[in-house]
This record gives C-alpha cells, structure tokens and sequence, in this order.
C-alpha cells in the first residue's frame, strides 16, 4: 500500500509572531511540523506496520527550512520524503494542486493523509482540493480508523471505515473506497516521539526534490491573496474585583448584568 | 452571464446555507444572513435538510428573499456531506449564485470546502468580517495572533463565517419559498451510522456563554460546580486540554488550538492558566471572567473582571447569586 502523508512546516503555537511587511511575519522563530500533520504521519507510520509491502511518503511544499520538518517525519518512520521547493508559497488553492500532482508524478497513492487543518494560515480546504484534484473522495476530522485491504490494489473492496467528529461530539461513521483523502484530527491517535537511533537513521533517507515549475501546474485565474496581516489586539479592562467572595462575586454580578450586558 | 465581479446585471446573488439543530435554525445563522445583506445583494437561504420544518417566519424576519428547499429525487440527503455538497452546486447553478456564505461549524467545515473544491472556487473559512463588494474576507490566522485581509479572486466566492462573529439585526422583507430537487449520487462515500457523542455536550462553537475548568478540577466529578453554574446561565462547559488529556471530560469540551474555536459573549475560565493554545481557541470572546488562585496567572493578566480565590469556593456563590437574577430565570 502507498501512504502519503502531506506535512506543513508551521510557526510553534508558543511563539510571538511579528510583522516584517505588510503580509509577511517574522520567520526568524521556531517552526514545527503542523500539530495535525504528526497525527497523520503516526497514523500512516501504524498503517504501514499492519500492511505488508506500504511505504510512506511524506510531502512538504515549503522554503527551504521546510527540510527540517520532513526530517521529522522521516524520523518517526515515514521511508521517504518528496519536497516540492518554493521561496514564495502560493495559496490554499495552488498548494492543493501542486501537492496532488506532486503525489501523482510520484506514484499512485492509496490513502493520502492531510491534517484537518494548519494551524498558521487555517485555510481549512487542503484536504478537499486535494482530493477535487486526483477526483477521488474525501472525509475530514477523522477520529478513528479501520482499514478493510485486500492485495488486489484494483479491488474495490479496498475500503477505510473512518470516524468524523462532528458537533456535540457526535460522529458521522464513514465508508469510503480507497484511493482516498483523510483530513485527521487530533484524537486519531498518540503521535510517537522518535529516538535517536532513528534520527541517525533518518538522515540516511531519500528525500526528492521537486520543482513547482516542473509540475505543469497553470497559474490559475482564482485564488485568495493575504494582502494584510494585522497583529490581533484585544483590549481587555483587566479589572480585578477585590474584597471577600461573596462581596467580589456580587460585584462581578453587577458589571456583567449593567455594564457589559452579557444577560 | 457571470462576470468575475461575482454580481449578475447588479444583483448578487448571495447564497446562504442555513443549519438547522433538533429541527429548530440554529441561531448562528442569522448572524451570517446579516452579514451577507448589502445593496444590490439577493439573498438566498439554501436549506438542505428542511422535511417538515418551518422556517420562512425566521428567515424572512432576517432578510431572506428566497428560501431554496433542496432535496433529492429518490434517495434522501442522508446527511450525506458528498450528496449535499452537489446538491448545493447544482441549486448555485441553477439560480445564477455566485457568492456561497455558511458558518464555521462542524457541518460548514465540511460542506463549504467540499463545495469550493468541487467548483475551484476561492474559500475563507473562519472569517470574522466579510466585504462583499472587495471580496475581502478578515479571518485570525497564527493562533489567532494575527488578523489577515484575505482577498478572493474568481467567479464564485464562498466564505465561511466565524459563529457569534457578527451580530444578528433583524430586517423584515417577504420571502418566497421555492423547492428545488436534484439528482446527485455518492458512489465511493457513504455514511454508515451517526454515533451521538456523551450526551449533555454542547456545541461550544456556537455557544452565547461558556464556563470552563481547567487542572484545578482534578476529577470528573467536581464539573458538577460548573454544570451547575451552567445550567442558570444556559451556558455551555468548556475545558483545557489538561482536563481531556486526564479523561475527566470528553474532547468535545476542548477549547484552544487542538479542540474548539470558542466565540462567545461571556467566557468564564476557572482555574484555568491561559496558555497561548487555551488563549488561540477563546480570545475573541466578548468578556473574559477569570477565576484563579494566582493573581499572576496569564488568564488573570488578560481578561476583563477577575477574582483571585478558589473557584470551588467561588463558582457555588456565583450560581446562588445568578439564581437571584429575574432576568436570566425567565
Ligand atoms: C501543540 C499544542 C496544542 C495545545 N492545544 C491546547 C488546547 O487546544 N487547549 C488547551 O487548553 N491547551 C492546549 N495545549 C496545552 C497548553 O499549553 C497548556 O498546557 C494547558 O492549556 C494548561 O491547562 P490548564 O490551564 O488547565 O492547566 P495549568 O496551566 O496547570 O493551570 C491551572 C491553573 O489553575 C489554577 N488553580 C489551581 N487550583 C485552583 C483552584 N482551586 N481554584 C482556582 N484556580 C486554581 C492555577 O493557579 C493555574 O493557573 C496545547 C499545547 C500544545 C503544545
Ligand atoms: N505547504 C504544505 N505542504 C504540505 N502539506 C500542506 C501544506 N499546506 C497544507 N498542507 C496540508 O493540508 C492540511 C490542512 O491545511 P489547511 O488547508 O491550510 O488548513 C495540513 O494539515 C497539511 O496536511
């Protein structure tokens, strides 16, 4: 089976972001693999553990420092990465197009992993596009997983039973034929730290560069533009209500009742 | 003929998918259909799933000129997010919409990309503002650290709007109702059953009021002071990614970067720290009350009102007084 797993190499959640110009942020900061992204990679890392003859490929489409992130992948037991090289990311629209016929050029997959979203940019769509693109289905927030696999990759009784979170903690159950795309949540499964041993190993794992130029991709007439970022401010009154509880509390009261109107 | 000003001989034709909880519309919505009301703008409510409901009184109370009812010849939707996906575009196609807006909820994270992937149509999921005239959508990116203007480009625009971002006017017109049926299949997804989650969870994402614990909790048990709470506010409980890490409460309750994007008029956060992830999930809450031991907690230093004590002591005085309230004991 081939699992290709689509990581992003994203700002740590804890650190201050900056502004350099109007749209870009200070990337001087510590980068990590998409939170997402390390639940997918676990889950095609335990697929391949089960399925006899996988292989796992990881995609990034990034800037050079991008690598690091592949490496981590690489790490926790991904066999190989494909890294599609840009200094000028594109939008959620061409990311989506380039990652599919990145994947496509590299082989053909049998389930491809997004995380349901990036915690940076938030386009909430990767998934989606990507599966548009190779025309094959698509279930994201997935919480649970099952494979049904037979070794006649042609089969079509080669099938994922996923669970999707939906609101309430409510679960759609969902059949899908595979090829397919899994957008994965943060409850799928426990992401494994790798050790060294495997670090050391990683290193000595094929990473294929590619070219977005190379990928045939046109330009296409849509897309969203990030014209401005604005560092968010949320003025808050920081009003400590001091006194004994039940004194505080009515006070508390009395200010979420009268002046903020809140009920 | 459609320009790529996204309007048709100066109409915008503006589609709104509109979501329903136990048969009833979900209050969220007539947020989104206020946002979406403009000069010039025609506005459709796209009901999907409306057997047996009644909802021109509401709609049309927010502005809805036309209530599309769309269903499928044969089979029904199912909830099947593939089914109605097409269904949607082929009701977009059918009346000339060219600008699709839905919430940020479960159902819209789903339905809404799958839409403008399908179509290759620019999407801004989680936006907190909508310019239609620009096509200018401002959504938090970075953990909320930062607000991006995001500008569309293409025939057909769809937004998704953050719950509880805008607030719902009323403006009264008259709408019709206009069935509309579709042919659509699903052949390689199919649902097989809906699991309910632990009863009594909440949707958090849509929620006016949140009261949520964080590590002083301690167990499962001792929600029960903020169930309690909860329950005469007619708020929601919410929780830190310590307290589902523990299994005191499912993830359904999480707040913050890896569980829910919180957007309510109150959060009240106990003995909760307020970490950057907690903070990335419930900072665009209107008021922020915390209730804490530590006066330096982070939560302490950015919220609106807070009280420096024990929440066990704390919480079980703010029910008793807010039992006293006329107005919220309707
Ligand atoms: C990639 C990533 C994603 C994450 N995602 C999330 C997320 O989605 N949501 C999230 O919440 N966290 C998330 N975290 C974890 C986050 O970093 C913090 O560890 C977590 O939010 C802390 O939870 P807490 O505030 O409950 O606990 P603590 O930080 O331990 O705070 C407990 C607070 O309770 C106070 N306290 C103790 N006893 C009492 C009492 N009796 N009465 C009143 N106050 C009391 C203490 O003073 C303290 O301030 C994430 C972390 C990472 C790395
Ligand atoms: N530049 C990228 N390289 C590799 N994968 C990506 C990239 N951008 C997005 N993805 C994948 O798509 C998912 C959702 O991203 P998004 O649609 O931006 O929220 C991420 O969790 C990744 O799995």
């Amino acid at each position: 089976m081939k699992i290709y797993v689509c990581i992003k190499h994203v700002p740590d959640s804890a650190v201050q972001i900056t502004l350099t110009a109007k749209n870009r942020i200070d990337e001087s900061v510590t980068f990590l693999m998409n939170p997402y992204d390390e639940h997918a990679v676990e889950e095609a890392v335990s697929l391949k553990e089960q399925v006899a003859d996988s292989e796992v490929i990881a995609v990034t489409l990034g800037k050079a420092a991008a690598l690091s992130t592949l490496a981590s992948a690489l790490a926790m037991g991904a066999d190989r990465g494909v890294f599609i090289k840009t200094d000028d990311p594109p939008d959620g629209v061409i990311t989506a197009k380039l990652l599919a016929a990145a994947i496509s050029q590299d082989g053909r997959p049998d389930i491809i992993f997004t995380g349901k979203e990036s915690i940076d940019s938030v386009g909430m769509q990767t998934a989606f596009r990507i599966g548009a693109a190779l025309d094959i289905p698509v279930a994201t927030h997935v919480a649970a997983l099952s494979l049904d696999w037979v070794l006649n990759r042609a089969s079509d009784q080669n099938r994922v039973l996923v669970e999707c979170e939906k609101s309430g903690g409510d679960r759609d159950v969902i059949e899908m034929q595979l090829p397919c795309v899994i957008g994965v949540g943060k409850n799928l499964n426990l992401p494994r730290y790798p050790t060294l041993p495997q670090i050391m190993k990683a290193r000595k794992k094929e990473i294929k560069q590619i070219d977005p130029d190379s990928l045939g991709i046109e330009k296409p007439l849509v897309g969203m533009e990030v014209l401005k970022l604005h560092v968010a401010a949320y003025e808050r009154k920081n009003r400590i209500i001091k006194g004994a509880p039940e004194q505080a509390v009515a006070q508390l009261i009395k200010c979420l009742h009268e002046e903020e109107k809140v009920f | 003929m459609a320009s790529t000003e996204n309007t048709e001989n100066g109409v915008k034709k503006i589609g709104i998918l509109i979501e329903f909880e136990n048969d009833k519309i979900k209050k969220a919505n007539y947020g989104v259909i206020t946002a979406a009301r403009g000069a010039g703008h025609e506005l459709y409510a796209l009901v999907t799933d409306a057997e047996g409901v009644h909802c021109k009184a509401q709609l049309q109370a927010y502005g809805i000129q036309k209530i599309v009812l769309i269903s499928l010849k044969k089979v029904s939707l199912e909830q099947n997010p593939v089914r109605q996906a097409k269904a949607i575009i082929k009701a977009m196609g059918h009346f000339g919409i060219y600008t699709l807006c839905g919430l940020t909820s479960p159902q819209g994270k789903d339905l809404l990309p799958r839409i403008a992937a399908a179509i290759d149509a620019p999407l801004v999921m989680d936006c907190l503002h909508v310019n239609f005239a620009d096509g200018i959508a401002q959504k938090p990116q970075f953990s909320g650290k930062t607000i991006a203007d995001i500008k569309v480009r293409g025939t057909h625009h769809i937004f998704g709007i953050r719950p509880n971002a805008i607030e719902a006017v009323s403006a009264p017109c008259r709408a019709d109702v206009i069935p509309f049926e579709a042919h659509v299949d699903s052949k390689r997804l199919k649902i097989k059953e809906i699991k309910p989650g632990v009863s009594g969870t909440a949707n958090l994402s849509e929620a006016d009021i949140i009261i949520s614990g964080g590590r002083a909790m301690r167990n499962t048990k001792n929600y029960k002071v903020l169930y309690d709470c909860a329950q005469v506010l007619n708020a929601a409980v919410g929780a830190s990614r310590v307290a589902v890490d523990a299994g005191w409460v499912p993830h359904a309750m999480q707040v913050g970067q890896t569980g829910a994007t919180v957007n309510p008029k109150l959060y009240i956060a106990c003995g909760i720290s307020g970490s950057v992830q907690h903070f990335a999930g419930m900072k665009t809450a209107g008021v922020i009350v915390a209730i804490n031991i530590d006066p330096d907690a982070n939560m302490m230093r950015n919220c609106d009102y807070g009280i420096v004590g024990d929440l066990f002591e704390i919480v079980p005085i703010l029910t008793r007084h807010l039992m006293e309230i006329p107005e919220i004991n309707q």
